[in-house]
């Protein structure tokens, strides 16, 4: 891990963690830059050095590393995670009777964020430039739910009984109360993979004996830079691998010391002639908090870096698309941005 | 100028009086960082490009004016496809990658268990 690096290449590669602030952060390896290197694209290098590492993979989340990428094309895909990736959320909500106490807007924004379980590349976009089609709910583009529930006391309840939950019956509305109203042939498409609300134990309202629930909401397709109820994700991040260089060998009471300064796991003390000695087991797990720095015995032993090329994704679905899913569909947005562009320049001839 | 006469341009061009090809900017709308930075990353990656840099030109407008700056006459709009196209083709190949290490750790996942 300590192999030396020439300084033009540790410019380069690594971002360097000072004391004081953070050295070598913007790409720099353009052509014309640094003598003797040939930083022009080639999709054969580019090839060669990148690969993917899947860490971790369940239904809701991931953490995959990406290496031998820009940090500009990276974080294209972070931001289309985030922003540009469509999913179906319920965007009309038709209150033919609200006598609840949540308010008929409040209740509207709390109904809109529910995560719907719908596969959005089998629905279109509305078009809401028509104003013919303005209030036509369609089969290709909108799902219809409903929400009809009225609480009422609940006959079996004990005289002397306090508790909403057993003297009332419906006190609680959820999110497993909505239902799919399917339109058109929706019913026979859609059979295998019923519409629904992600999470069953979603809160929407408490009620009282009398008061009623009367809604029908669409959901449309839509994406998270209008409303951040249509994003696919819970989070999408990444961070750069963390790397972290002993210059000097660190024994005994300042190896302890050094030891505490990162996050577990990252050092490890072996003995080495009845003395222990500091080595860096895991990098990856540091957090990169440089409390080292502060101990100004320490701050010279160590060179803390991070690696510029290596992105350590991690994506936490809502649970409307799974999460590998999600990252595949963010590569194809940007793709599909660069062919629009290309088809535009193929069809209108530019001068 | 391209995108004359329709109602939605999603690329203009616009040139300075007198300006010769290989200094244009272009206007692309509905677009922001998410294109911009990595096409400004593929076309700087172009020895054929003395300059290439872009602006949101205001937070409430959706477009972005990239401007292309080459070497040697070449007509701006080169670069620009070329970048795109170099653009797409790494996204073909993270996706082909992705997938299929997807794939790789899906099965591995499932060995254990049989």
């Amino acid at each position: 891990m300590a192999a030396p690096m020439s300084n033009v290449e540790e410019i380069r590669s690594r971002v360097i963690l000072g004391e004081f602030g953070v050295k070598n952060v913007h790409t720099t390896d353009f052509p014309g830059n640094y003598p003797g290197f040939d930083d022009t694209w080639d999709m054969k290098r580019f090839q060669k050095n990148f690969r993917v590492d899947v860490v971790h993979l369940d239904e809701n989340s991931m953490e995959f590393d990406m290496v031998g990428i820009d940090a500009a094309i990276a974080n294209a895909f972070r931001r289309i995670l985030l922003a540009e990736v469509p999913t179906m959320a319920i965007e009309k909500v038709f209150i033919y009777n609200n006598t609840s106490i949540v308010q008929d807007e409040v209740l509207a924004h709390r109904l809109g964020l529910i995560p719907i379980k719908a596969d959005p590349r089998l629905f279109e976009f509305k078009n809401t430039g028509e104003e013919s089609a303005e209030e036509e709910a369609s089969e290709i583009d909108t799902i219809q739910l409903q929400l009809k529930i009225k609480c009422s006391r609940n006959p079996r309840a004990s005289k002397d009984s306090s508790d909403p939950r057993e003297l009332y019956l419906n006190h609680m509305v959820y999110s497993k109360d909505i239902e799919w109203v399917p339109i058109g042939n929706q019913a026979d498409v859609f059979a295998d993979s019923c519409i629904r609300p992600v999470h069953d134990d979603i809160l929407i309202a408490q009620l009282r004996p009398g008061q009623e629930l009367d809604i029908i909401m669409h959901c449309v397709k839509g994406l998270g830079k209008d409303h951040a109820k249509f994003s696919p994700v819970a989070t999408a991040s990444y961070r750069l691998l963390p790397e972290i260089t002993l210059l000097e060998t660190v024994e005994g009471e300042k190896a302890e010391r050094l030891k505490r300064c990162f996050s577990r796991g990252v050092i490890d003390l072996e003995d080495a002639h009845g003395k222990k000695v500091a080595k860096v087991v895991n990098s990856r797990l540091d957090t990169c908090s440089r409390e080292v720095l502060r101990h100004s015995d320490l701050k010279n032993c160590v060179k803390l870096g991070r690696v510029r090329d290596h992105f350590i994704f991690t994506v936490e679905s809502t649970g409307i698309l799974p999460p590998d899913v999600l990252v595949t569909e963010a590569i194809k947005v940007l793709m599909a941005k660069c062919q629009s562009f290309l088809s535009e320049m193929n069809s209108v001839d530019m001068e | 100028m391209a995108g004359e006469g329709e109602k939605k341009p999603v690329l203009e061009m616009v040139q300075a009086d007198g300006a010769d090809d290989g200094c244009v900017t272009f206007v692309m709308h509905n677009e922001d960082h998410t294109l911009g930075n990595s096409l400004r990353y593929m076309i700087m990656k172009n020895p054929e490009v003395e300059f290439c840099g872009y602006t949101i030109t205001h937070p409430s407008e959706s477009k972005i004016n990239f401007r292309i700056q080459t070497r040697g006459g070449i007509p701006a709009v080169e670069p620009l496809r070329n970048g795109l196209n170099d653009l797409h083709d790494v996204c073909q190949h993270v996706l082909n990658t992705f997938q299929a290490r997807v794939n790789e750790f899906k099965e591995g996942q499932e060995q254990p268990m049989e």
